[in-house]
């Protein structure tokens, strides 16, 4: 799974029928503390996600694994919202204290 | 499969149904001298890892495979920790 942040939604009225009623958020990708890496790309949200929130997101079939996405054109999703993350005995990320 | 270090480990406090309570971990992708080979990600463990241990990692659909249920959404799990790996030196 990556990590990312939500950096932002999508609204999008024209789509494929199996996207309809589903949340589409853009997320950045981060580094273990939370620090923006560059790449950006659209994922489903399947656990309420909100902005700023880092999260965990499944690329590819597995982005299909959830009761929301299962049959639907998804290649992304986001699957966990992240609470800490600690690297080398350290916490090097926090919700709500974000990037150090 | 491919080799990774375990760096660390994430605690996520919602998750997607069938995710409650799993182990996830904080891999950094190593090459066959150790050597970093890639940015962090985050997969769920199979096989009881933890920080320090050189593991090696199954990515797509296959990796809910290796958990109990098939139908997760994750994408990547430590499937084995490693004695040894590389050249043989």
């Amino acid at each position: 799974m990556k990590l990312g942040s939500v950096v932002g939604m999508v609204v999008s009225t024209v789509k494929d029928q199996g996207l309809q009623g589903l949340k589409l958020l853009v997320v950045e990708d981060c580094d273990p503390g939370g620090r923006g890496a560059g790449s950006r790309y659209v994922a489903v949200d399947a656990v309420g996600a909100g902005m700023g929130e880092m999260v965990l997101t499944a690329a590819g079939s597995s982005a299909r694994q959830t009761t929301l996405t299962a049959n639907r054109p998804v290649d992304s999703v986001i699957m966990a919202i992240v609470e800490i993350v600690e690297v080398a005995g350290e916490v090097v990320y926090r919700k709500g204290e974000g990037p150090e | 499969m491919r080799a990774a270090v375990v760096a660390g480990a994430v605690v996520a406090a919602r998750v997607a149904a069938g995710l409650e309570g799993r182990k996830l971990l904080v891999l950094v992708p190593v090459d066959a001298e150790d050597g970093v080979a890639g940015t962090p990600f985050v997969a769920c463990d199979a096989v009881g890892a933890g920080p320090g241990s050189r593991v090696m990692w199954v990515g797509g659909k296959e990796a809910a495979l290796a958990l109990d249920r098939g139908d997760l959404p994750v994408d990547a799990t430590c499937v084995g920790i490693l004695e040894r790996h590389g050249g043989g030196r």
